[in-house]
């Protein structure tokens, strides 16, 4: 019988290079620096390393397909390199994939890094994806854009939950605001500048109800981490995090051609965070999850997810965020890195850069924005559109 | 009895009024003025859209799968070499085995399709057969074409049982009378002087045709209920009328003041108007213009009783309206200027033809599936039901979703995607009957769109990719029509 995953992985380095429009440094740049701070994190060297796993999304405007880039940028020798792509969640992916392969004792140190090169399609928002989508769905899908996609939930959530889109956009500026206020403390986010409701109310609208502040960044950048069986990872350091839960969860296509989903919540988010509680042992995550890193690529997204996740009951986010439960200072700090929102979202590398504050929190080193005494991290990365997409839940504690 | 069984037309949504177009470029030729106002299609319409879009108007109630033929006349085919009309048959999703044509080349031709549907018909090669007629036309900036042309579309189902207008005889002229003309790979009409095309054409061709048809069918004018003849000049459309000895009554209106001369299928539009308002007995002429004329007539039956009110025809899509409040748009909405649409904008992806014949059903008919064992409908077709408690492989049926309405489920006005009306309208459609997808929207603005909304099904263009050479077609929501 499979009992999953917990506490056979260990995490003992990590990597995060500053995430931002980085246009003198091209994605081998930004691979070295993610993996230099990861192996010397971890005190290891890289013949160390017997496997890796290498996420990057959209390869015209990146690296290329394959594992490959990964392999020549870190000149690794002949190792075997695997290339994950699953949209947003690419970078939670690579780190699965990773962790799976410890897990699964084929190897003892195995690497996931992760990049994206965002900026180097000369426009604002994430490359144009009607390509990307397969020659049937390019037929047949609309016109539809990232902050359209998950418009969409907010003007369901306000029509299911009777809020008037006046409210409603002030209930989602506080979910920016405090993130903004977080990514100030971040020396690595793209964004660092607190921003006012005022700004966020009148900033231009991106698509309806969501305007420019409810959107998060478009950045450059690359994590990476280093994981080896949690049995041996006392031997490179004395805080090492271990792996808990590490879920994933696919739609099956009933959100978008059967009726029954409401459009407010996120379906594979919800079933997913279930099994990755179930998995890390963790009964009521209102009271035991001590900090999150949610897939704020929108505001409405990351207060929708306050529900999927068992945080706050359904249509309730709004009282947990007017109460500041998910501030620096709150119950469980939500994004204290500054999340997309502040970092922007680098597909390949996110997810990986999510775990890196977990990490770093759990350890006590994240400087002025530490969490006292941190026990359980969550990170959730999500990619697609909430009507047909992927969610990624991983759980670390120390 | 062979003759028109239904009918059906389409005006789009956007009338601009000309004073608009007369203050942009009035100052270039000040003789261009003219009242009224005229319909405008969006930018993602074109004939094959309106031939679409009145076909469908025309089809209600009837059986998609009787039909033998489709025949479709315009002058502005969006392909010299991809036939219109099978672009058509397949979003009505007709049967495989029909005869199809494009009749083309003059805007007389709306009537010459007419005149072939009710051949083929007569001589027994087809039971029932459909003719849209469709024309999207433009003019140069500051030309009077640019005032007077309107965009519209008709469709008339020709058969031989539940005749509502029997079809007694025709009376054609065919010259090679050059007033207008457009080479190939031409946007725009050239034209001779205005007194020549009003003159020897429209004064001479279409009186010669309309009493060519009386002599021919031994008919006095005065016993003809309605006579519909397209004019570019409204004067003369009055004065041909008068020289005919018809009371003004009995002249069908040629919508000038509020569509404009919408070309080829101008004398169809004119015909529907016409039945809308017909009554059993009644003589009705329909006439044509364009390199010579065809003139029809038709003498209405008992059975109009059962068709009229059930189409949206002229009256409904007149009423559907909103005004185009800026000649910019209009213009942009043509291709007419460069716009700037980014480099966002620019990125076309490749289209794979296979890929679009074996989906054909699916995104040009939007046709998708019903499952046997639990009756769920889902688009696009599914191998594997998608109802999660059901899950039942290859137990699929056909399932038109094309003629089904919805609701609105959810939507977003889009800054971000390029539209060429921003913002990109668009959400998820819960059908009724079963079924969701999601879909663009169109003729819709930011602040009407709402949660919940009735919409329907609306076929048009979804992008052109102009170094391919290919137009993409599919459906959008639009709210419903009156």
């Amino acid at each position: 019988m499979a009992d999953g995953i917990k506490d056979k992985v260990a995490i003992i380095g990590m990597g995060c290079t500053k995430f931002g429009e980085r246009w003198e440094m091209g994605s081998e740049d930004l691979m070295v620096e993610a993996f230099q701070e990861a192996i010397e994190d971890a005190g290891i060297e890289k013949k160390d390393i017997q496997a890796a796993w290498f996420g990057s999304c959209f390869d015209d405007v990146n690296v290329g397909k394959a594992a490959t880039p990964l392999s020549l940028a870190l000149k690794l020798p002949f190792l075997p390199v695997t290339r994950v792509e699953n949209f947003c969640a690419t970078g939670s992916e690579a780190l699965r994939g990773a962790a799976y392969a410890v897990a699964s004792g084929a190897y003892d140190i195995c690497l996931a890094l992760g990049v994206e090169k965002l900026k180097d399609t000369g426009y604002g928002g994430l490359p144009e994806m009607s390509s990307a989508m397969g020659t049937k769905n390019r037929l047949i899908f609309p016109g539809i854009t990232a902050p359209g996609g998950f418009a969409m939930m907010a003007t369901r959530y306000f029509a299911k939950y009777g809020i008037s889109p006046e409210e409603g956009k002030k209930i989602l500026a506080k979910v920016s605001i405090k993130s903004h206020k977080n990514g100030v403390k971040n020396p690595k986010a793209h964004l660092r500048r607190e921003i006012t409701e005022e700004q966020v109310l009148k900033a231009p609208m991106i698509a309806w109800p969501l305007g420019l502040f409810d959107c998060c960044g478009v950045s450059d950048g690359s994590a990476a981490a280093i994981v080896c069986r949690a049995d041996m990872a006392k031997n490179f350091r004395p805080d090492p995090v271990r792996i808990k839960a590490m879920q994933i969860a696919i739609s099956s296509g009933e959100e978008m051609m059967y009726t029954d989903w409401d459009g407010t919540y996120v379906e594979t988010a919800t079933r997913c965070a279930a099994r990755a509680y179930k998995e890390a042992g963790i009964k009521n995550p209102r009271e035991e999850v001590s900090m999150m890193e949610v897939h704020d690529c929108f505001s409405i997204t990351e207060l929708v997810t306050y529900e999927d996740l068992q945080i706050s009951p359904r249509g309730k986010a709004g009282d947990d965020v007017r109460d500041g439960f998910f501030d620096l200072d709150g119950k469980i700090p939500c994004q204290p890195d500054g999340g997309l929102k502040c970092f922007g979202h680098p597909i390949g590398a996110t997810g990986l850069r999510m775990m890196y504050e977990v990490y770093k929190q759990l350890q006590g080193k994240a400087g002025e924005r530490q969490i006292k005494d941190p026990k359980i991290g969550l990170t959730h990365n999500m990619g697609g559109f909430p009507a047909m997409n992927l969610i990624s839940v991983s759980i670390a504690g120390l | 009895m062979v003759g028109i069984t239904s009918y059906g037309a389409y005006i789009p949504r956007y009338r601009i009024d000309r004073g608009r177009i007369y203050k942009a470029m009035g100052w270039l030729n000040p003789a261009t003025y003219m009242p009224g106002e005229k319909a405008v299609a969006n930018f993602d319409e074109d004939s094959v859209s309106m031939g679409v879009a009145a076909g469908i108007d025309c089809l209600t109630g009837m059986d998609r799968k009787e039909i033998d033929a489709l025949f479709f006349a315009t002058t502005t085919s969006p392909y010299k070499e991809r036939q219109s009309a099978g672009i058509i048959a397949t979003a009505f999703d007709l049967r495989p085995d029909i005869r199809t044509a494009d009749f083309t080349d003059s805007v007389k031709t709306g009537t010459t399709a007419l005149l072939s549907a009710y051949d083929a018909v007569k001589a027994g090669s087809a039971k029932n057969v459909i003719v849209c007629a469709a024309d999207c036309r433009v003019g140069k900036a500051g030309s009077s074409q640019e005032e007077i042309f309107g965009d519209g579309a008709a469709s008339i189902m020709i058969g031989d049982s539940g005749v509502i207008a029997s079809l007694e005889g025709s009376y054609s002229v065919s010259y090679d009378f050059v007033d207008h003309w457009r080479a190939d790979g031409e946007i725009f009409d050239h034209q001779w002087e205005d007194r020549f095309i009003r003159d020897i054409g429209y004064n001479r061709f279409i009186i010669e045709a309309i009493s060519g048809l009386a002599k021919k069918c031994k008919l006095d004018v005065k016993d003809i209920a309605k006579v519909a003849y397209p004019c570019l000049y409204a004067g003369d459309h009055k004065g041909i009328g008068k020289k005919l000895g018809l009371d003004p009554a009995q002249v069908q209106d040629p919508m000038l003041n509020n569509v404009g001369y919408t070309g080829t299928s101008n004398p169809l539009m004119l015909l529907v108007g016409a039945l809308e308002d017909a009554k059993a007995g009644d003589n009705i002429v329909v006439v044509s213009f364009g390199n010579g004329s065809d003139a029809l007539l038709f003498k209405v039956t008992d059975e109009i009783e059962k068709v009229k009110g059930n189409r949206r025809g002229i009256k409904k899509h007149l009423a559907a309206k909103r005004e185009l409040t800026s000649y910019e748009k209009m213009i942009s909405f043509r291709n007419l200027i460069p716009v700037e649409k980014g480099i966002r904008g620019e990125v076309i992806p490749p289209t794979a033809l296979s890929e679009l014949w074996r989906s054909r059903r699916q995104v040009l008919g939007l046709c998708g599936s019903k499952c046997k064992v639990c009756g769920t409908p889902q688009y696009p077709v599914q191998k594997i039901c998608v109802k999660p408690d059901c899950g039942a492989i290859d137990q699929m049926e056909d399932y038109l979703f094309a003629d089904k309405r919805g609701h609105l489920f959810t939507y977003t006005g889009d800054m971000l995607a390029f539209s060429m009306n921003p913002p990109a309208i668009y959400g998820i459609v819960d059908f009724e009957g079963g079924g969701r997808y999601w879909f663009d929207m169109t003729d819709v603005d930011q602040e009407s769109v709402k949660v919940d909304m009735p919409v329907e099904m609306s076929f048009r263009k979804k992008y052109i990719d102009a170094k391919s050479g290919i137009h993409g077609y599919f459906w959008k929501a639009i709210p419903v029509i009156g």
